[in-house]
């Protein structure tokens, strides 16, 4: 996840790091000559990771769709073809139901939150705060933390004991006399259990999208603000008709990572709650099915119904960005 | 182009350290042992740790390589062993639960038969035929019992049952329910349960004490089915038991589960005697007085096993090696070694008693009394394969949610028939 985040930050940025394109040649070298087609060595230079990235993402990824269409349980591996078989008893399993329900609960309200509160902190960090550097550090932290350190944490933080059990956030509730604001959290009954752990998600990655948010900010030209001083605009004025309309790139990246990292989010859940459904996504549901029960086939056909939705989100950001860059 | 020409030698020098240190890895000692397992908690690691020394110490010149992974009460090693066996590379000897979570292993021929070592060693002699029984797989033995837990047991604290005024932990389900009123009256929790194996661990032990072990072995293996009305009853039963508990805020894990007995919050907790250890080591109480323990309502007189055990995998580098430490697991001075250290009893019945104290000593008396019934524990995997367990859990933890029994039996009966 670490990767794509900054594969995504890196991308953010590129635009004003454009490498300085030799202008002439030294003029008393005589021209050489050229062996072989132009793009040879190009070629060969980034051919390793061509073929690696060819056998280990796309050919596993291959692998794995024509695993979905097999009925290989257990540990000898069966390509016999079943067709949509596995496609179709997913359709059925109630579990599974239950774990799509889930993740886009938790997906909107953990990517709606991030984002908010990522935008609300990056808003008032560019009002120009003393010890900026240091707030921006903290807000940060959380993300270096790995997920399953910070559901451990969580796990207690979100502690659902009464009486004398009471722990956690709802202990501290109840000590500033604020009781009655006690939860479940994501052991309540409701089918919105899930959105709890839009929490601790949140809490990680939400200092991410400010950063994202803080770098589009300030890649605002000041000389635009000024002249919409000049003009009479408001503060306000300035941050909707200037800053905002700047930050649409920005928005729409951030967006898509946010919602990539939420399809994806496994050990977080894993390490909070092991087995209870009310949290169980997707991916949990392969890794439990596949390496418990040895439903090799069913766990090769969520992971093809994960990739078309990660795919499906990430799809139309590689299409906005390669127009965009092309412009 | 010396461009160009760098960067193919780059290339080249770059890929010639990548097979190279692909290569150290492979062309490491010949006379070395590797034991996979998941045992990395306290106790266990120690365990483990004395009998690589006493097999080092018998066989001069090998080293033993502890491959364990920790993690998921062995949940991660079992993945990470699964990708070892498809790609037919497996440990010299690994770990499972004694049993049919075997099953899959046995049947895709990644194990060997090691009837003929039980033949050698006289095994079936000191095993106890229902240990036997349960290890059998088509007829044949593929793995060696080290130690023996039992997970039909209820914890309490004595002190506690004192003043609720409560004579004793119930003998059966109907009267912890009684008590469970009592209980509740003073505002303490009946039962305390934690994440949904130790809600699948209560469901075990609520069906074999309602159904007795006769009945209880015949719903693992098909005989009956879970529609029939005993089975509909005890399930009943196992809905108004988990009512009276914590479910609603079950605890993260097994250890804070029982802390709940403990800290008082509440009075009972249904666990397997991994727990006396933890009591004992960790939270510094002492048997009988600070805790205590009986057979789980309606059991007494079973004995609910689950023992780990190791296997010869087909294709092991040192098939020669791994026989060998296959003997000190079932033999008197390995168990001897591993038990006392790990808190488990050996599956032995000539080992030395005077080792074993406390809960201990209890556990092994019950373990060699030749009146005791064994039957095997779902939860650790000795009476359901793989398959079945992994689609129980994903029924039973719907069924916490929803409630609907009926639709619990009927999904369970249908992947019975599904996963065999």
């Amino acid at each position: 996840m670490t990767v794509d985040q900054q594969d995504s930050a890196s991308h953010v940025a590129r635009h004003s790091s454009e490498p300085a394109r030799p202008g002439f040649a030294p003029p008393r070298r005589k021209p050489r000559k050229q062996r072989g087609p132009r793009w040879l060595p190009g070629l060969v230079l980034v051919s390793p990771s061509l073929i690696l990235i060819g056998v280990f993402v796309y050919g596993f990824l291959g692998w794995n769709v024509r695993v979905s269409f097999t009925n290989w349980r257990g540990l000898s591996p069966k390509y016999h073809f079943v067709g949509f078989d596995n496609y179709a008893a997913l359709l059925r399993d109630e579990r599974f139901r239950a774990d799509v329900r889930n993740l886009i609960v938790f997906t909107v309200v953990f990517v709606a939150g991030a984002m908010l509160l990522g935008f609300f902190m990056a808003m008032l960090l560019d009002r120009g705060v003393r010890g900026e550097g240091f707030l921006r550090g903290v807000y940060l932290f959380p993300m270096a933390i790995s997920f399953i350190a910070t559901a451990i944490v969580w796990r207690w933080l979100l502690d659902n004991g009464e009486g004398q059990d009471t722990a956690g956030i709802n202990k501290l509730l109840a000590d500033v006399g604020l009781g009655f604001l006690r939860s479940d959290w994501h052991k309540s009954d409701s089918i919105w259990a899930i959105s709890a752990v839009a929490l601790p998600a949140g809490w990680a990655l939400s200092g991410y999208v400010m950063a994202l948010f803080l770098a589009g900010m300030r890649g605002v030209n000041e000389t635009l603000r000024e002249s919409a001083r000049m003009d009479g605009a408001s503060e306000t004025q300035i941050f909707w008709h200037v800053v905002r309309p700047a930050l649409r790139p920005v928005t729409f990246s951030a967006l898509l990572i946010m919602v990539h990292i939420s399809l994806k989010t496994f050990d977080l859940l894993y390490a909070l709650d092991q087995g209870n459904l009310r949290i169980d996504t997707p991916s949990l549901y392969m890794w439990f099915t596949t390496f418990d029960g040895g439903f090799y086939d069913r766990g090769a056909t969520i992971a093809t119904v994960l990739l078309l939705g990660v795919a499906f989100v990430v799809g139309p950001y590689v299409w906005y960005s390669l127009r965009t860059e092309r412009r | 182009m010396w461009k160009g020409r760098l960067a193919i030698v780059t290339i080249l020098f770059v890929s010639l350290l990548a097979g190279l240190s692909m290569f150290t890895v492979r062309g490491a000692s010949n006379d070395q042992l590797e034991v996979y397992s998941w045992w990395t908690g306290p106790g266990e690691e120690e365990g483990l740790a004395a009998m690589a020394k006493s097999f080092e110490g018998a066989n001069p010149g090998v080293r033993f390589v502890n491959a364990a992974v920790s993690g998921g009460a062995g949940s991660n090693a079992k993945a990470i062993l699964a990708s070892r066996l498809l790609a037919n590379d497996p440990p010299d000897s690994y770990q499972r639960h004694a049993g049919l979570e075997l099953l899959d292993d046995v049947r895709s021929g990644k194990v060997q038969d090691l009837s003929d070592m039980y033949r050698e060693q006289d095994w079936t002699k000191v095993f106890p035929k229902g240990l036997v029984n349960n290890l059998t797989i088509d007829g044949k033995i593929y793995a060696v019992p080290v130690n023996i837990h039992r997970a039909n047991l209820i914890w309490y604290s004595p002190k506690a049952l004192k003043e609720l005024g409560l004579a004793g932990p119930p003998k059966t389900w109907a009267e912890f329910l009684q008590q469970a009123d009592v209980i509740k009256a003073k505002g303490k929790t009946p039962l305390a349960v934690g994440p949904e194996w130790t809600q699948k661990h209560l469901m075990e032990t609520v069906l074999l004490g309602e159904l007795g072990a006769d009945k209880y072995e015949r719903l693992w293996s098909g005989g009956i089915s879970w529609l029939s009305p005993d089975v509909t009853s005890a399930l009943d039963v196992y809905t108004k038991v988990l009512a009276t508990s914590d479910v609603k805020s079950a605890a993260g894990d097994w250890q804070p589960q029982l802390d709940k007995v403990f800290s008082g919050s509440a009075v009972y907790a249904v666990m397997g005697d991994w727990s006396s250890s933890y009591l004992e080591q960790s939270k510094k109480l002492a048997y009988k007085t600070d805790y205590d323990v009986a057979a789980s309502p309606g059991t007494d007189g079973v004995y609910d096993f689950l023992s780990d055990s190791f296997t010869l995998p087909t294709g092991a580098r040192r098939p020669d090696l791994a026989r060998k430490w296959l003997i000190e697991c079932g033999s008197t001075a390995g168990q001897n070694l591993f038990n006392p250290l790990k808190g488990s009893i050996p599956a032995r019945t000539d080992a030395d008693a005077a080792l074993y104290h406390g809960y201990l000593e209890w556990a092994l008396q019950q373990w060699r009394d030749p009146k005791m019934r064994i039957v095997g524990s779902l939860t650790h995997g000795v009476v359901a394969n793989n398959a079945y367990n992994a689609e129980i859990d994903s029924a039973l933890g719907l069924f916490v949610q929803h409630g609907d029994q009926g639709k619990f039996a009927r999904t369970v009966e249908q992947q019975y028939r599904e996963t065999q």
